[in-house]
């Protein structure tokens, strides 16, 4: 059978450097970092006191009417990840004209993924029943429907009566990226005619953190929180935990230009690897690495050299960055040096269940507007002897250049890989 | 309307998202004011916790309407 051609035809972001997509993408083109002092709780305690947070992100604003106590109801019983990734769904969709006349919801799915799922809601109830143990349990009824990880994609489905394929796929790190490989994957095999996926996380609260923290993942640079995020950088100590929730409508081709849908982007390839190596550690040769990136350009049908630009997984961890960079270079050869190359999670932090698909945003509006996101924080001479600078690396300044192709690398605990290519979309090609 | 009607009453505006003039004695829970099952667990955990008695299950399979659960409660108070 002939796959159809899948674009995306909307987008929708809550994130740690803005509540819309503009926003944020006009930020990470400044270089600016969303970090600041954790004011989800009480980090005093804590090795990590900082955190790339949501500002200013009011649920009652983004998604209902405050005086609408059925609505207020439904408020209180989602977790914050299912708050985010409802207002992004909602941005998404309304940019998408998704709830026109004239298509068939029926047809339309929901593949919206976390990588935890709603750790603040376990965490309060878990705590509630060791406080009061000796009363025996006393669990809210909505504890588990509010926790789960798919809960998010159960809820954009239920807002707005769509009824194609309804799941979450969770994949720590890379769960967005496939998610969104799912979705390309269902829309091009005509089992819907639009999916409404991405990723959404709310991980910034004590378990999360401390959590991280125990494992030496993320950073502690608390006296300088902004330039913490160092990806490619010898000075590195760890990634900074992002929070959010970015939402991709990924279409079939003729059904967006039936309607005559705005096309920001073609999805051209995905693909999927495990390392098969260790719980945390990425692979040291990046075996992984190397073949989910192949496997992703085999997918889209091009050669590794049309590749103009890879957001990298680059989280800003010792081990982590070396790998990738090495699998890149094995990848791509001579070219590694000729394509950009850049880690916007030195921006946004690393979102997590949210960050396949934040990146997968940037590199469809880097296709769109031929300007490459940097990787910011590295300062003159701080080079780390295993990699190699003569891979562009957009370090600290956007960098304008035409971007045709554009690839998403993710890698979660558990040595999940999956990367998703992205093509800039011409009228009639 | 007693004390214990109106906490009874605020619990279930706050709850089940309704109006206050609907939470009538006489209304019930799953038709009149639209609570599926978990909302009605939830509401017995509240009433339980606020008035401090202990509901069991088989005697808030049989609490349906409003005036129900005042009563219940107030019957538990005096004994």
């Amino acid at each position: 059978m002939e796959l159809k051609r899948v674009v995306v035809t909307g987008l929708g972001a809550i994130t740690p450097l803005g509540n819309d997509v503009d926003t944020t993408w006009q930020a990470a083109l400044k270089g600016e970092s969303g970090a600041g002092p954790i004011t989800h709780f009480d980090a005093s305690l804590f090795k990590t006191q900082f955190a790339c947070e949501v500002k200013g992100f009011d649920y009652k604003m983004a998604m209902y009417n405050p005086d609408d106590r059925a609505e207020m109801k439904e408020v209180r019983r989602t977790d914050l990840y299912s708050q985010y990734a409802l207002a992004a769904a909602k941005q998404a969709i309304v940019d998408a004209r998704l709830l026109d006349e004239g298509i068939d919801r029926n047809e339309v799915g929901v593949i919206f993924a976390s990588g935890i799922g709603g750790l603040h809601t376990f965490e309060n109830e878990a705590g509630n029943y060791a406080k009061n143990e000796a009363d025996g349990p006393r669990y809210s009824p909505f504890f588990i429907p509010t926790m789960i990880a798919d809960i998010a994609a159960g809820h954009i489905s239920m807002r707005y009566g769509f009824r194609g394929p309804n799941f979450g796929v969770v994949s720590a790190c890379a769960t967005s990226t496939n998610a969104m490989i799912d979705a390309f994957n269902y829309v091009r095999l005509g089992k819907a005619t639009a999916i409404v996926t991405g990723g959404s996380e709310a991980p910034i609260f004590p378990a999360g953190v401390g959590g991280f923290n125990a494992m030496r993942a993320i950073s502690t640079r608390n006296d300088d929180p902004k330039t913490a995020s160092r990806p490619f950088s010898a000075s590195r100590d760890g990634f900074v935990i992002g929070e959010g929730a970015v939402c991709l409508i990924f279409e079939e081709l003729e059904h967006a230009l039936a309607r005559g849908a705005r096309i920001y982007g073609e999805v051209i390839g995905g693909g999927m690897s495990g390392d098969a190596h260790h719980i945390t550690a990425p692979h040291p040769e990046g075996l992984g690495a190397k073949l989910v990136m192949q496997r992703a350009i085999d997918d889209a049908g091009i050669r590794p050299d049309e590749v103009d630009y890879v957001n990298v997984h680059g989280t800003s961890t010792p081990l982590g960055d070396v790998g990738e960079a090495k699998a890149i270079k094995d990848v791509f050869g001579d070219h590694a040096y000729q394509m950009n190359i850049s880690s916007t999670k030195s921006m946004t932090g690393h979102m997590l269940g949210a960050t396949g698909a934040m990146e997968a945003l940037f590199c469809v509006l880097a296709c769109q507007h031929n300007i490459v996101p940097p990787t910011i924080n590295h300062a003159d001479g701080d080079d780390d002897e295993q990699l190699d600078y003569k891979m562009n690396f957009t370090f600290n300044k956007a960098q304008e250049r035409e971007v045709n192709i554009a690839l998403s690398n993710t890698f979660g605990f558990g040595g999940h890989n999956a990367s998703i290519i992205v093509k800039k979309y011409k009228v009639g090609l | 309307m007693s004390e214990i009607a109106e906490k009874v009453q605020s619990i279930i505006v706050d709850k089940l998202g309704v109006a206050e003039a609907e939470v009538t004695p006489e209304a019930t829970f799953a038709q009149d004011l639209g609570a599926d099952s978990l909302d009605t667990v939830e509401l017995i955990m509240q009433l339980e916790q606020e008035f401090d008695v202990k509901i069991p299950e088989d005697e808030a399979n049989k609490i349906q309407t409003v005036g129900d659960a005042i009563k219940f409660i107030e019957d538990a108070q005096k004994a």
